[in-house]
Protein backbone atom coordinates (compact mmCIF):
# COMPACT_ATOMS: atom_id res chain seq x y z
CA UNK A 1 0.00 0.00 0.00
CA UNK A 2 1.21 3.52 -0.71
CA UNK A 3 2.90 5.43 2.08
CA UNK A 4 0.46 8.34 2.01
CA UNK A 5 -2.56 6.08 2.08
CA UNK A 6 -0.97 4.21 4.98
CA UNK A 7 -0.46 7.39 6.93
CA UNK A 8 -3.99 8.61 6.25
CA UNK A 9 -5.41 5.29 7.45
CA UNK A 10 -3.16 5.36 10.52
CA UNK A 11 -4.19 8.87 11.58
CA UNK A 12 -7.87 8.17 10.96
CA UNK A 13 -7.71 5.06 13.13
CA UNK A 14 -5.68 6.89 15.77
CA UNK A 15 -8.23 9.70 16.00
CA UNK A 16 -11.06 7.17 16.19
CA UNK A 17 -9.31 5.31 19.01
CA UNK A 18 -8.46 8.42 21.02
CA UNK A 19 -11.85 10.08 20.66
CA UNK A 20 -13.84 6.98 21.49
CA UNK A 21 -11.65 5.98 24.43
CA UNK A 22 -12.16 9.43 25.96
CA UNK A 23 -15.89 9.14 25.30
CA UNK A 24 -15.96 5.64 26.82
CA UNK A 25 -14.70 7.07 30.11
CA UNK A 26 -16.76 10.25 30.15
CA UNK A 27 -20.08 8.85 28.92
CA UNK A 28 -22.83 8.90 31.54
CA UNK A 29 -24.77 5.91 30.24
CA UNK A 30 -23.36 2.42 30.69
CA UNK A 31 -24.31 0.86 27.38
CA UNK A 32 -23.00 3.87 25.48
CA UNK A 33 -19.68 3.51 27.30
CA UNK A 34 -19.61 -0.14 26.19
CA UNK A 35 -20.33 0.92 22.61
CA UNK A 36 -17.46 3.42 22.62
CA UNK A 37 -15.25 0.66 24.00
CA UNK A 38 -16.33 -1.45 21.02
CA UNK A 39 -15.16 1.33 18.70
CA UNK A 40 -11.79 1.44 20.49
CA UNK A 41 -11.38 -2.32 20.06
CA UNK A 42 -12.39 -2.17 16.40
CA UNK A 43 -9.91 0.66 15.83
CA UNK A 44 -7.14 -1.42 17.39
CA UNK A 45 -8.08 -4.31 15.12
CA UNK A 46 -7.81 -1.84 12.25
CA UNK A 47 -4.26 -0.96 13.32
CA UNK A 48 -3.29 -4.64 13.25
CA UNK A 49 -4.85 -4.89 9.80
CA UNK A 50 -2.74 -1.91 8.72
CA UNK A 51 0.35 -3.80 9.89
CA UNK A 52 -0.81 -6.82 7.85
CA UNK A 53 -0.87 -8.84 11.08
CA UNK A 54 -4.15 -10.52 10.16
CA UNK A 55 -4.01 -13.20 12.80
CA UNK A 56 -3.88 -10.68 15.63
CA UNK A 57 -6.69 -8.75 13.98
CA UNK A 58 -8.84 -11.87 13.93
CA UNK A 59 -8.04 -12.58 17.57
CA UNK A 60 -8.79 -8.99 18.55
CA UNK A 61 -12.15 -9.13 16.76
CA UNK A 62 -13.30 -12.51 17.97
CA UNK A 63 -11.95 -12.40 21.53
CA UNK A 64 -12.43 -8.77 22.49
CA UNK A 65 -15.11 -7.36 20.23
CA UNK A 66 -17.06 -10.57 19.69
CA UNK A 67 -16.53 -12.21 23.08
CA UNK A 68 -15.62 -10.03 26.02
CA UNK A 69 -17.64 -7.03 24.91
CA UNK A 70 -20.74 -9.17 24.41
CA UNK A 71 -20.26 -10.50 27.94
CA UNK A 72 -20.06 -6.87 29.14
CA UNK A 73 -23.25 -5.96 27.32
CA UNK A 74 -25.03 -9.06 28.64
CA UNK A 75 -23.99 -8.18 32.18
CA UNK A 76 -25.21 -4.61 31.73
CA UNK A 77 -28.52 -5.73 30.26
CA UNK A 78 -29.11 -8.24 33.07
CA UNK A 79 -28.14 -6.03 36.00
CA UNK A 80 -29.04 -2.44 35.20
CA UNK A 81 -32.47 -0.95 34.71
CA UNK A 82 -33.34 1.41 31.89
CA UNK A 83 -32.17 4.95 32.63
CA UNK A 84 -29.54 3.91 35.16
CA UNK A 85 -26.75 6.43 35.12
CA UNK A 86 -23.36 6.59 36.73
CA UNK A 87 -23.16 8.43 40.04
CA UNK A 88 -21.66 11.89 39.78
CA UNK A 89 -17.91 11.57 40.16
CA UNK A 90 -16.27 12.90 43.28
CA UNK A 91 -13.49 15.37 42.70
CA UNK A 92 -10.69 13.51 44.41
CA UNK A 93 -11.19 10.45 42.21
CA UNK A 94 -11.09 12.58 39.07
CA UNK A 95 -7.76 14.08 40.16
CA UNK A 96 -6.30 10.65 40.95
CA UNK A 97 -7.53 9.41 37.60
CA UNK A 98 -5.88 12.26 35.72
CA UNK A 99 -2.59 11.72 37.60
CA UNK A 100 -2.67 7.99 36.80
CA UNK A 101 -3.39 8.73 33.14
CA UNK A 102 -0.52 11.21 32.93
CA UNK A 103 1.84 8.72 34.56
CA UNK A 104 0.76 6.15 31.98
CA UNK A 105 1.40 8.59 29.14
CA UNK A 106 4.84 9.41 30.61
CA UNK A 107 5.88 5.76 30.83
CA UNK A 108 4.62 4.99 27.31
CA UNK A 109 6.32 8.04 25.82
CA UNK A 110 9.58 7.24 27.61
CA UNK A 111 9.59 3.67 26.31
CA UNK A 112 8.57 4.67 22.77
CA UNK A 113 11.23 7.35 22.50
CA UNK A 114 13.95 5.29 24.14
CA UNK A 115 13.43 2.07 22.18
CA UNK A 116 15.34 1.58 18.95
CA UNK A 117 12.79 0.68 16.32
CA UNK A 118 13.73 -1.24 13.21
CA UNK A 119 12.20 1.28 10.83
CA UNK A 120 12.11 4.61 12.71
CA UNK A 121 11.35 6.67 9.60
CA UNK A 122 8.39 4.71 8.35
CA UNK A 123 6.87 2.36 10.91
CA UNK A 124 4.33 0.94 8.47
CA UNK A 125 6.97 -0.52 6.16
CA UNK A 126 7.51 -3.59 8.35
CA UNK A 127 4.01 -4.82 7.61
CA UNK A 128 4.32 -4.97 3.86
CA UNK A 129 4.16 -8.73 3.72
CA UNK A 130 1.51 -10.85 5.33
CA UNK A 131 2.53 -12.91 8.36
CA UNK A 132 1.78 -16.53 7.69
CA UNK A 133 -0.56 -18.42 9.99
CA UNK A 134 1.72 -21.47 9.85
CA UNK A 135 4.68 -19.53 11.27
CA UNK A 136 2.60 -18.33 14.20
CA UNK A 137 1.27 -21.80 14.88
CA UNK A 138 4.69 -23.40 14.84
CA UNK A 139 6.15 -20.67 17.05
CA UNK A 140 3.41 -21.32 19.59
CA UNK A 141 4.00 -25.05 19.97
CA UNK A 142 7.72 -25.36 19.21
CA UNK A 143 10.44 -25.97 21.79
CA UNK A 144 13.38 -24.14 20.20
CA UNK A 145 14.57 -20.60 20.73
CA UNK A 146 11.85 -17.98 20.06
CA UNK A 147 9.22 -20.69 20.32
CA UNK A 148 6.72 -20.70 23.09
CA UNK A 149 5.48 -24.15 24.04
CA UNK A 150 5.94 -23.76 27.81
CA UNK A 151 4.17 -20.37 28.20
CA UNK A 152 1.41 -21.68 25.93
CA UNK A 153 0.88 -24.75 28.14
CA UNK A 154 1.02 -22.73 31.35
CA UNK A 155 -1.59 -20.31 30.00
CA UNK A 156 -3.71 -23.27 29.01
CA UNK A 157 -3.61 -24.66 32.56
CA UNK A 158 -4.39 -21.20 33.96
CA UNK A 159 -7.41 -20.91 31.68
CA UNK A 160 -8.61 -24.38 32.69
CA UNK A 161 -8.30 -23.46 36.37
CA UNK A 162 -10.25 -20.25 35.74
CA UNK A 163 -12.99 -22.16 33.89
CA UNK A 164 -13.32 -24.69 36.75
CA UNK A 165 -13.36 -21.86 39.28
CA UNK A 166 -16.08 -20.10 37.32
CA UNK A 167 -18.22 -23.23 37.23
CA UNK A 168 -17.71 -23.74 40.98
CA UNK A 169 -18.82 -20.19 41.75
CA UNK A 170 -21.80 -20.29 39.42
CA UNK A 171 -22.99 -23.75 40.52
CA UNK A 172 -26.22 -23.90 42.47
CA UNK A 173 -25.91 -25.37 45.97
CA UNK B 1 -9.36 -6.12 -14.07
CA UNK B 2 -5.71 -5.18 -14.67
CA UNK B 3 -6.57 -2.65 -17.38
CA UNK B 4 -8.78 -0.67 -14.99
CA UNK B 5 -5.90 -0.67 -12.54
CA UNK B 6 -3.49 0.57 -15.22
CA UNK B 7 -5.79 3.36 -16.42
CA UNK B 8 -6.37 4.58 -12.88
CA UNK B 9 -2.67 4.51 -12.06
CA UNK B 10 -1.69 6.53 -15.13
CA UNK B 11 -4.26 9.24 -14.45
CA UNK B 12 -4.35 9.44 -10.68
CA UNK B 13 -1.03 8.25 -9.27
CA UNK B 14 -0.63 5.29 -6.92
CA UNK B 15 -2.30 6.55 -3.76
CA UNK B 16 -5.40 8.00 -5.38
CA UNK B 17 -5.71 5.04 -7.74
CA UNK B 18 -5.73 2.77 -4.71
CA UNK B 19 -8.41 4.82 -2.98
CA UNK B 20 -10.47 4.97 -6.18
CA UNK B 21 -10.23 1.20 -6.49
CA UNK B 22 -11.39 0.76 -2.90
CA UNK B 23 -14.41 2.92 -3.62
CA UNK B 24 -15.20 1.11 -6.89
CA UNK B 25 -14.98 -2.30 -5.24
CA UNK B 26 -17.14 -1.14 -2.35
CA UNK B 27 -19.81 0.15 -4.75
CA UNK B 28 -19.75 -3.10 -6.73
CA UNK B 29 -20.01 -5.11 -3.53
CA UNK B 30 -22.94 -3.08 -2.21
CA UNK B 31 -24.74 -3.41 -5.53
CA UNK B 32 -24.33 -7.18 -5.56
CA UNK B 33 -25.46 -7.24 -1.93
CA UNK B 34 -28.65 -5.29 -2.63
CA UNK B 35 -29.52 -7.17 -5.84
CA UNK B 36 -28.98 -10.53 -4.13
CA UNK B 37 -31.29 -9.42 -1.33
CA UNK B 38 -34.05 -8.67 -3.87
CA UNK B 39 -33.58 -12.05 -5.54
CA UNK B 40 -33.56 -13.88 -2.19
CA UNK B 41 -36.71 -12.15 -0.97
CA UNK B 42 -38.52 -13.04 -4.20
CA UNK B 43 -37.27 -16.64 -4.01
CA UNK B 44 -38.32 -16.94 -0.40
CA UNK B 45 -41.85 -15.69 -1.07
CA UNK B 46 -42.29 -17.86 -4.14
CA UNK B 47 -40.93 -21.03 -2.52
CA UNK B 48 -42.89 -20.39 0.66
CA UNK B 49 -45.97 -20.06 -1.52
CA UNK B 50 -45.36 -23.42 -3.17
CA UNK B 51 -44.80 -25.10 0.18
CA UNK B 52 -48.13 -23.78 1.40
CA UNK B 53 -49.96 -24.59 -1.86
CA UNK B 54 -50.31 -20.92 -2.80
CA UNK B 55 -49.10 -19.08 -5.91
CA UNK B 56 -47.04 -16.43 -4.15
CA UNK B 57 -46.49 -12.94 -5.59
CA UNK B 58 -47.86 -12.81 -9.16
CA UNK B 59 -49.15 -9.27 -9.80
CA UNK B 60 -46.10 -7.05 -10.41
CA UNK B 61 -44.42 -8.08 -13.63
CA UNK B 62 -44.45 -11.56 -15.17
CA UNK B 63 -44.71 -14.20 -12.38
CA UNK B 64 -44.40 -11.32 -9.90
CA UNK B 65 -40.70 -10.92 -10.63
CA UNK B 66 -40.76 -7.17 -9.94
CA UNK B 67 -42.57 -7.58 -6.61
CA UNK B 68 -39.47 -7.18 -4.45
CA UNK B 69 -38.33 -4.15 -6.49
CA UNK B 70 -41.67 -2.53 -5.77
CA UNK B 71 -41.30 -3.43 -2.09
CA UNK B 72 -37.84 -1.86 -2.08
CA UNK B 73 -39.18 1.42 -3.49
CA UNK B 74 -41.95 1.38 -0.90
CA UNK B 75 -39.58 0.80 2.01
CA UNK B 76 -37.29 3.61 0.84
CA UNK B 77 -40.21 6.06 0.86
CA UNK B 78 -41.47 5.16 4.32
CA UNK B 79 -41.26 7.47 7.30
CA UNK B 80 -38.68 6.82 10.03
CA UNK B 81 -40.73 6.88 13.21
CA UNK B 82 -39.22 8.74 16.14
CA UNK B 83 -39.25 6.63 19.33
CA UNK B 84 -39.95 8.42 22.59
CA UNK B 85 -37.37 8.03 25.35
CA UNK B 86 -35.16 5.71 23.33
CA UNK B 87 -31.39 6.00 23.17
CA UNK B 88 -31.33 7.48 19.67
CA UNK B 89 -27.61 7.26 19.08
CA UNK B 90 -27.48 3.53 19.80
CA UNK B 91 -30.84 3.00 18.10
CA UNK B 92 -29.46 4.33 14.82
CA UNK B 93 -26.01 2.79 15.23
CA UNK B 94 -27.41 -0.73 15.76
CA UNK B 95 -28.71 -1.20 12.22
CA UNK B 96 -25.38 -0.06 10.80
CA UNK B 97 -23.39 -2.44 13.02
CA UNK B 98 -25.48 -5.36 11.84
CA UNK B 99 -25.24 -4.53 8.17
CA UNK B 100 -21.50 -3.73 8.41
CA UNK B 101 -20.75 -7.10 10.01
CA UNK B 102 -22.80 -8.80 7.33
CA UNK B 103 -21.05 -6.98 4.45
CA UNK B 104 -17.58 -7.69 5.90
CA UNK B 105 -18.40 -11.39 5.87
CA UNK B 106 -19.99 -11.18 2.43
CA UNK B 107 -16.80 -9.66 0.99
CA UNK B 108 -14.76 -12.73 1.88
CA UNK B 109 -16.79 -15.13 -0.27
CA UNK B 110 -15.14 -16.43 -3.47
CA UNK B 111 -17.83 -15.58 -6.04
CA UNK B 112 -16.02 -16.94 -9.06
CA UNK B 113 -12.59 -17.80 -10.39
CA UNK B 114 -10.67 -14.61 -9.62
CA UNK B 115 -13.64 -12.68 -8.20
CA UNK B 116 -12.52 -12.85 -4.59
CA UNK B 117 -12.17 -9.63 -2.65
CA UNK B 118 -10.77 -10.46 0.80
CA UNK B 119 -8.42 -13.43 0.74
CA UNK B 120 -6.40 -13.40 3.95
CA UNK B 121 -4.08 -16.13 5.12
CA UNK B 122 -6.49 -16.60 8.05
CA UNK B 123 -9.61 -16.65 5.79
CA UNK B 124 -11.94 -18.87 7.83
CA UNK B 125 -10.89 -17.29 11.11
CA UNK B 126 -11.65 -13.87 9.63
CA UNK B 127 -15.11 -15.05 8.61
CA UNK B 128 -15.88 -16.35 12.10
CA UNK B 129 -14.48 -13.24 13.80
CA UNK B 130 -16.33 -10.71 11.68
CA UNK B 131 -19.65 -12.53 11.68
CA UNK B 132 -19.61 -12.58 15.50
CA UNK B 133 -19.87 -8.77 15.51
CA UNK B 134 -23.49 -8.87 14.38
CA UNK B 135 -24.58 -9.93 17.88
CA UNK B 136 -23.46 -6.57 19.27
CA UNK B 137 -25.82 -4.82 16.87
CA UNK B 138 -28.73 -7.06 17.85
CA UNK B 139 -28.16 -6.51 21.59
CA UNK B 140 -27.82 -2.76 21.00
CA UNK B 141 -31.03 -2.63 18.97
CA UNK B 142 -32.94 -4.54 21.61
CA UNK B 143 -31.76 -2.38 24.48
CA UNK B 144 -32.00 1.02 22.88
CA UNK B 145 -35.57 0.61 21.61
CA UNK B 146 -36.92 0.97 25.15
CA UNK B 147 -39.44 -1.86 24.90
CA UNK B 148 -39.69 -5.20 26.64
CA UNK B 149 -40.41 -7.15 23.47
CA UNK B 150 -37.23 -5.98 21.81
CA UNK B 151 -35.27 -6.55 24.99
CA UNK B 152 -36.40 -10.18 25.37
CA UNK B 153 -35.87 -10.75 21.66
CA UNK B 154 -32.34 -9.40 21.87
CA UNK B 155 -31.44 -11.52 24.90
CA UNK B 156 -32.75 -14.67 23.23
CA UNK B 157 -30.96 -13.84 20.04
CA UNK B 158 -27.69 -13.17 21.84
CA UNK B 159 -27.83 -16.48 23.71
CA UNK B 160 -28.71 -18.33 20.52
CA UNK B 161 -26.00 -16.77 18.36
CA UNK B 162 -23.24 -17.21 20.93
CA UNK B 163 -24.14 -20.88 21.45
CA UNK B 164 -24.49 -21.85 17.81
CA UNK B 165 -21.30 -20.06 16.82
CA UNK B 166 -19.41 -22.83 18.61
CA UNK B 167 -20.88 -25.61 16.48
CA UNK B 168 -20.50 -23.61 13.29
CA UNK B 169 -16.86 -22.88 14.11
CA UNK B 170 -16.10 -26.50 15.04
CA UNK B 171 -17.61 -27.88 11.86
CA UNK B 172 -15.61 -25.44 9.74
CA UNK B 173 -12.51 -26.42 11.72
CA UNK B 174 -13.06 -30.03 10.63
CA UNK B 175 -12.54 -28.95 7.04
CA UNK B 176 -9.56 -26.78 7.99
CA UNK B 177 -7.93 -29.90 9.46
CA UNK B 178 -8.64 -31.83 6.27
CA UNK B 179 -7.23 -29.14 3.99
CA UNK B 180 -4.41 -27.97 6.27
CA UNK B 181 -4.99 -24.32 5.46
CA UNK B 182 -7.35 -21.49 6.40
CA UNK B 183 -6.96 -19.47 3.23
CA UNK B 184 -10.20 -19.63 1.28
CA UNK B 185 -8.65 -19.55 -2.20
CA UNK B 186 -6.35 -22.40 -1.19
CA UNK B 187 -9.27 -24.41 0.17
CA UNK B 188 -11.16 -23.98 -3.10
CA UNK B 189 -8.05 -24.90 -5.12
CA UNK B 190 -7.62 -28.11 -3.14
CA UNK B 191 -11.08 -29.24 -4.18
CA UNK B 192 -10.18 -29.29 -7.87
CA UNK B 193 -9.89 -33.10 -7.78
CA UNK B 194 -12.89 -33.80 -5.65
CA UNK B 195 -15.11 -31.71 -3.38
CA UNK B 196 -14.37 -32.02 0.32
CA UNK B 197 -17.74 -33.55 1.09
CA UNK B 198 -16.70 -36.59 -1.01
CA UNK B 199 -13.03 -36.46 -0.12
CA UNK B 200 -13.54 -36.25 3.66
CA UNK B 201 -15.49 -39.50 4.15
CA UNK B 202 -18.11 -39.53 6.92
CA UNK B 203 -16.70 -36.67 9.06
CA UNK B 204 -17.06 -34.21 6.18
CA UNK B 205 -20.69 -35.20 5.61
CA UNK B 206 -21.40 -34.90 9.33
CA UNK B 207 -19.68 -31.53 9.47
CA UNK B 208 -21.75 -30.37 6.49
CA UNK B 209 -24.95 -31.32 8.28
CA UNK B 210 -23.96 -29.75 11.61
CA UNK B 211 -22.80 -26.61 9.82
CA UNK B 212 -26.11 -26.30 7.99
CA UNK B 213 -28.03 -26.67 11.26
CA UNK B 214 -25.82 -24.32 13.26
CA UNK B 215 -25.61 -21.80 10.44
CA UNK B 216 -29.35 -21.86 10.01
CA UNK B 217 -29.75 -21.17 13.72
CA UNK B 218 -27.29 -18.29 13.44
CA UNK B 219 -29.45 -16.55 10.88
CA UNK B 220 -32.37 -16.43 13.35
CA UNK B 221 -34.78 -18.05 10.95
CA UNK B 222 -37.43 -20.66 11.60
CA UNK B 223 -37.50 -23.21 13.23
CA UNK B 224 -34.96 -21.24 15.24
CA UNK B 225 -36.70 -17.85 14.95
CA UNK B 226 -37.35 -17.43 18.67
CA UNK B 227 -35.79 -13.95 18.77
CA UNK B 228 -38.60 -12.70 16.57
CA UNK B 229 -41.35 -15.15 17.47
CA UNK B 230 -44.33 -13.17 16.13
CA UNK B 231 -46.92 -14.62 18.45
CA UNK B 232 -44.97 -13.77 21.60
CA UNK B 233 -42.69 -10.85 20.79
CA UNK B 234 -44.36 -9.11 17.81
CA UNK B 235 -41.09 -8.97 15.87
CA UNK B 236 -38.33 -9.37 18.44
CA UNK B 237 -35.37 -7.06 18.52
CA UNK B 238 -36.40 -4.96 15.50
CA UNK B 239 -40.01 -4.33 16.59
CA UNK B 240 -39.54 -0.58 16.94
CA UNK B 241 -37.69 0.01 13.70
CA UNK B 242 -39.40 1.48 10.68
CA UNK B 243 -38.64 2.39 7.08
CA UNK B 244 -35.16 1.78 5.79
CA UNK B 245 -33.77 1.15 9.30
CA UNK B 246 -35.98 -1.92 9.43
CA UNK B 247 -34.92 -2.55 5.85
CA UNK B 248 -31.33 -2.89 7.02
CA UNK B 249 -32.26 -5.66 9.45
CA UNK B 250 -34.33 -7.34 6.78
CA UNK B 251 -31.50 -7.12 4.25
CA UNK B 252 -28.93 -8.43 6.72
CA UNK B 253 -31.17 -11.37 7.63
CA UNK B 254 -31.55 -12.49 4.03
CA UNK B 255 -27.92 -11.91 3.15
CA UNK B 256 -26.78 -13.78 6.25
CA UNK B 257 -28.73 -16.75 4.94
CA UNK B 258 -26.90 -16.37 1.63
CA UNK B 259 -23.53 -16.00 3.39
CA UNK B 260 -24.05 -19.18 5.44
CA UNK B 261 -25.04 -21.03 2.27
CA UNK B 262 -22.05 -19.54 0.46
CA UNK B 263 -19.62 -20.63 3.17
CA UNK B 264 -21.16 -24.10 3.20
CA UNK B 265 -20.79 -24.42 -0.56
CA UNK B 266 -17.22 -23.07 -0.44
CA UNK B 267 -16.04 -25.35 2.34
CA UNK B 268 -17.87 -28.54 1.46
CA UNK B 269 -19.12 -28.34 -2.13
CA UNK B 270 -16.06 -26.81 -3.76
CA UNK B 271 -17.01 -23.13 -4.08
CA UNK B 272 -16.65 -22.10 -7.71
CA UNK B 273 -14.78 -25.33 -8.50
CA UNK B 274 -16.62 -27.42 -11.14
CA UNK B 275 -17.67 -30.97 -10.38
CA UNK B 276 -14.67 -33.19 -11.16
CA UNK B 277 -14.23 -36.94 -10.94
CA UNK B 278 -10.59 -38.09 -10.92
CA UNK B 279 -9.77 -40.09 -14.04
CA UNK B 280 -12.74 -38.96 -16.11
CA UNK B 281 -10.81 -36.39 -18.12
CA UNK B 282 -13.35 -35.69 -20.88
CA UNK B 283 -16.16 -35.38 -18.34
CA UNK B 284 -14.04 -32.92 -16.33
CA UNK B 285 -13.32 -30.96 -19.51
CA UNK B 286 -17.03 -30.59 -20.24
CA UNK B 287 -17.66 -29.47 -16.67
CA UNK B 288 -14.99 -26.78 -17.02
CA UNK B 289 -17.01 -25.13 -19.82
CA UNK B 290 -19.66 -24.07 -17.31
CA UNK B 291 -18.53 -20.67 -15.93
CA UNK B 292 -17.27 -20.68 -12.34
CA UNK B 293 -19.77 -18.05 -11.20
CA UNK B 294 -22.61 -20.34 -12.29
CA UNK B 295 -21.15 -23.13 -10.18
CA UNK B 296 -20.82 -20.93 -7.10
CA UNK B 297 -24.27 -19.39 -7.32
CA UNK B 298 -25.84 -22.70 -8.27
CA UNK B 299 -24.45 -24.48 -5.22
CA UNK B 300 -25.19 -21.54 -2.94
CA UNK B 301 -28.79 -21.31 -4.08
CA UNK B 302 -29.10 -25.06 -3.58
CA UNK B 303 -28.05 -24.53 0.07
CA UNK B 304 -30.42 -21.55 0.33
CA UNK B 305 -33.20 -23.81 -0.92
CA UNK B 306 -32.34 -26.34 1.81
CA UNK B 307 -32.63 -23.55 4.39
CA UNK B 308 -36.03 -22.47 3.02
CA UNK B 309 -37.21 -26.06 2.94
CA UNK B 310 -36.36 -26.46 6.63
CA UNK B 311 -37.88 -23.13 7.50
CA UNK B 312 -41.28 -23.86 6.03
CA UNK B 313 -41.43 -27.48 7.20
CA UNK B 314 -40.64 -27.51 10.91
CA UNK B 315 -42.46 -25.92 13.86
CA UNK B 316 -40.63 -23.48 16.11
CA UNK B 317 -38.52 -24.78 19.02
CA UNK B 318 -38.81 -23.62 22.63
CA UNK B 319 -35.86 -21.72 24.07
CA UNK B 320 -34.78 -24.59 26.37
CA UNK B 321 -35.06 -27.10 23.51
CA UNK B 322 -33.00 -24.77 21.37
CA UNK B 323 -30.18 -24.46 23.89
CA UNK B 324 -30.31 -28.20 24.72
CA UNK B 325 -29.98 -29.03 21.04
CA UNK B 326 -26.80 -26.99 20.83
CA UNK B 327 -25.03 -27.77 24.09
CA UNK B 328 -26.07 -31.41 24.62
CA UNK B 329 -26.34 -32.75 21.07
CA UNK B 330 -24.74 -30.63 18.38
CA UNK B 331 -21.56 -29.58 20.18
CA UNK B 332 -20.56 -33.10 21.39
CA UNK B 333 -21.18 -34.42 17.88
CA UNK B 334 -18.96 -31.68 16.46
CA UNK B 335 -16.16 -32.38 18.95
CA UNK B 336 -16.19 -36.13 18.26
CA UNK B 337 -16.35 -35.39 14.55
CA UNK B 338 -13.28 -33.18 14.88
CA UNK B 339 -11.33 -36.03 16.52
CA UNK B 340 -12.52 -38.46 13.82
CA UNK B 341 -11.34 -36.11 11.10
CA UNK B 342 -7.95 -35.68 12.79
CA UNK B 343 -7.58 -39.47 12.95
CA UNK B 344 -8.43 -39.81 9.26
CA UNK B 345 -5.93 -37.12 8.28
CA UNK B 346 -3.16 -38.55 10.48
CA UNK B 347 -3.61 -42.21 9.55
Amino acid sequence: MGTTANLIAFYTLGTLIIVSSVLAVTSKRMLRAATYLLLVLLGTAGLYLLLNYHFLMGVQLSVYAGGILILFIFAILLTSAKGDKFEPRDKQKVIYGIVAALAGVAVTLFVTLKYKFLFPDNPTIAGDQEINMKVIGQALVGTEKYQYLLPFEILGILLLACAIGGILIARKR
Amino acid sequence: MMWIDNILRTYLGDTWALIAEFVLIAIALLTVYAVLALILIYAERKICGFFQCRIGPNRVGKWGILQSVADMVKILLKELIHINRADHFLFRLASFVIIAASICTFAALPFADGAHIIDFNIGIFYLLAVSSLGVVGILMAGWSSNSKYTMIGAMRSGAQLISYEISAGLSLLTIVILSGTMQISEIVAQQSEMWFIFKGHIPACLAFLTYLIAGHAETNRGPFDLPEAESELTAGYHTEYSGIQFGFFYLAEYLNMFIIAGIASTMFLGGWMPFHIPGWDSFNGIMDYIPSAVWFFGKTFFCVFLALWVRWSFPRLRIDQLLNLEWKILMPICLINLILMTLIVVL
